[in-house]
């Protein structure tokens, strides 16, 4: 593959819990900025990290996704012992993209149906509250940033967001973060939290092109332009393209 | 409701007209009542446990027109009996749908259920897996005699500990053929889990007192193309099988154990090897088709587990092959599921047509594998058309999503015999 690069630059991608929260497709963002940065001409470092793992030394971005309430208790102690260390990789800029279940966990709390509460690590400002529905369908949220963010939304948390936090998208057609207002996802720093999958980058590169600018920009980088896109990735784009008209037409 | 084959509306004027009518004639069966029910073939196994039973003289009477819930089991019923409420069978085996199966058993208990598995299946309808497997539990409790179960899948074998009276039977797998049936929980690359006492919902944490797992009715020892040697009162017997797939043929093994179970030593060891040989694939589930002198397989692609077992089951070398997803509400509305299946095992072959409503979610998804696509044609017999003009001298194999499998049967209907499905 032609790279502008004499050696490709290594972009070290760590996926949180995918073991215990990998429940919709949520590999498929991994495998969205894992192919990215090749199209891009450089070269992805893949990790997993699952609990009791060591936390890699080098992390550019971080990917996690949804689990069910099981997977959830699993790897509760386990957050909590890395969140200093994931407050730091924030507060510096690295961006991360969690959905779902982790968006929960990265907020303060998720106070569960039946009264229990799981603390969260506090990276994003936001509070969930289980509820007796799902919240299940086709979603298309706006973002002036991002454009139309097209999805698929399947949660029974109610998430509510303080003043620290700002939202990814607002909801067009769906529900979102709650019954209430007409938010979807969160946003602080280059922390993004969001209910859906999709999986959520394949069909919305503009968010997966933002968690890779702003760890070359972390890197001293320039981002890459679209023209330098390979074939393959071109491909993905205009299929992309398609898959998100299609999907804005479905019914819920 | 579901739509589809709009065979439930006489169970529906039944339900109204005499509401124990479902009941009063199920109670006559002198071999009672047998539930089959988990996400993963269902279908399949349902046909193998009649044509076996069938193959010991038994008379069968099951809800074949795929309406697998109550009302359908209703409808079909009411073709069965006479004017007075007779039926000539002598036990019933019902496939059901876990969400169904749970209102079904409140109503008739069954003597003998099956449970096959619990995978991501259409989770936009039941929420999640342990739901699913909550509502499997339902069906074992109210089973008045045994529960069949498979003994590889963790959470199916754990609803042994919520048995009370009802006696648990394994259906299992030789050691050396767990890694070709991952489950949910070992998706990505870890090897699968053998079910340990105590264990939570997720796989993965054995704890170190792993027990033992216990003896298996029928043990599937091993497969060869479409053969394979089954393991049972402690005999090994091989036999050659019409299913293909080693996913069809571990639910040989459940067909097998429930038979069994239901038979006792009443049943003819030879001549249930001898029915067992001679089942033929459910539709869609494999079924062969021949168009233009070159065989046609139509693969129902369901859930994650199911389309990565259909890619492991059949090798793409030789053969065309096209993959029609539809995402209407009896496919499920969700396409994350496909970014849980990998698709390198097409990349030498690539894909020649990617079709159905979500056909470049798939063409995405497929790109991302990099997976070569032929063509994009959303339209369902638009494609079809196009791939079998383009490979005239392939075999060739469809992928397909429920509703997009309707409607190539129908398509395909105009140009070669395709059984009818009521």
């Amino acid at each position: 593959m032609a790279t502008q690069h004499d050696s490709p630059t290594q972009i070290h991608v760590v996926q949180l819990y995918p073991r215990d929260m990998n429940i919709y497709g949520d590999f498929g963002n991994a495998l969205s900025v894992q192919r990215q940065l090749e199209w891009q001409g450089y070269e992805p470092v893949m990790h997993t990290y699952d609990p009791g793992d060591t936390f890699p030394k080098t992390v550019d971005i971080i990917v996690g996704g949804g689990g069910q309430d099981s997977g959830q208790g699993i790897v509760q102690d386990d957050l909590l012992g890395i969140a200093p260390r994931l407050h730091d990789l924030a507060d510096a800029g690295v961006p991360m993209l969690m959905i779902c279940g982790l968006y929960q966990m990265f907020g303060k709390f998720f106070r569960t149906i039946d009264g229990t509460t799981i603390t969260g690590i506090g990276v994003l400002d936001v509070e969930t509250i289980g509820k007796p529905e799902r919240l299940i369908g086709n979603i298309v949220t706006h973002s002036d940033e991002f454009g139309d963010i097209i999805g698929y939304e399947n949660h029974s948390g109610q998430t509510f967001l303080g003043t620290d936090a700002v939202p990814l998208g607002t909801v067009m057609q769906g529900e979102g973060n709650n019954t209430t207002d007409t938010t979807e996802g969160a946003r602080s720093r280059n922390v993004i939290g969001s209910y859906l999958h999709g999986s959520l980058l394949p069909k919305n590169p503009a968010l997966t092109t933002f968690l890779i600018n702003a760890a070359l920009h972390n890197r001293g980088l320039d981002p890459v332009g679209a023209g330098a896109l390979s074939a393959a990735g071109q491909a993905a784009a205009a299929f992309a393209r398609n898959a998100r008209e299609v999907a804005k037409k479905r019914p819920r | 409701m579901r739509g589809g084959s709009g065979s439930a509306l006489p169970g529906l004027l039944v339900e109204k007209i005499d509401p124990h009518f479902m009941r009063r004639t199920l109670d006559q069966l002198p071999f009672g009542v047998v539930v089959i029910s988990g996400t993963n073939g269902k279908t399949t196994t349902t046909k193998m446990v009649v044509e076996l039973l069938e193959g010991q003289g038994l008379t069968v009477f099951t809800n074949k027109t795929g309406s697998n819930f109550t009302r359908g089991v209703a409808s079909a019923l009411l073709g069965e009996v006479s004017l007075t409420g007779k039926t000539t069978a002598d036990i019933a085996i019902l496939e059901l749908d876990e969400a169904h199966a749970v209102h079904f058993v409140r109503a008739v208990a069954p003597k003998y259920s099956l449970l096959l598995n619990v995978m991501r299946d259409q989770l936009d309808r039941f929420g999640e897996i342990d739901t699913t497997a909550n509502l499997l539990r339902e069906i074992a409790i109210h089973t008045t005699d045994a529960v069949v179960l498979n003994r590889e899948d963790p959470r199916v074998f754990r609803l042994r500990d919520s048995l009370t009276s009802q006696r648990p039977v394994f259906f299992g797998l030789d050691e050396s053929l767990l890694s070709l049936f991952p489950n949910d929980d070992s998706l990505r690359g870890s090897a699968p889990q053998p079910p340990v006492e105590g264990g939570t919902a997720a796989a993965g944490d054995a704890p170190a007192t792993a027990l033992a797992r216990p003896e298996a009715d029928v043990t599937l020892l091993s497969i060869d193309g479409d053969s394979a040697v089954f393991e049972f009162d402690g005999k090994r017997v091989g036999t050659s099988l019409q299913l293909e797939g080693v996913y069809n043929i571990y639910n040989a093994a459940a067909a097998l154990a429930l038979t069994r179970t239901i038979l006792g030593d009443k049943a003819q060891r030879d001549q249930l090897i001898t029915s067992l040989a001679k089942v033929a694939p459910a539709f869609g589930r494999g079924e062969k088709l021949s168009v233009n002198g070159q065989p046609l397989e139509l693969v129902l692609v369901k859930n994650p587990s199911g389309f990565r077992l259909g890619l492991h089951s059949f090798s793409p070398e030789g053969y065309a092959t096209m993959i029609a997803i539809n995402d209407n509400y009896a496919d499920g509305r969700d396409m994350s599921w496909l970014w849980d299946v990998e698709f390198d095992s097409l990349r030498p072959a690539g894909v020649a047509t990617v079709t159905g409503i979500r056909a470049y979610d798939m063409a995405l998804r497929l790109q991302y594998d990099e997976v070569a696509v032929g063509s994009v044609v959303p339209d369902l017999s638009e494609a079809l058309a196009e791939f079998i003009a383009k490979a005239p001298n392939q075999p060739k194999r469809i992928f397909c999503t429920y509703t997009a499998m309707l409607a190539l049967r129908r398509e395909l209907g105009k140009i070669t015999t395709v059984e009818a499905i009521d």
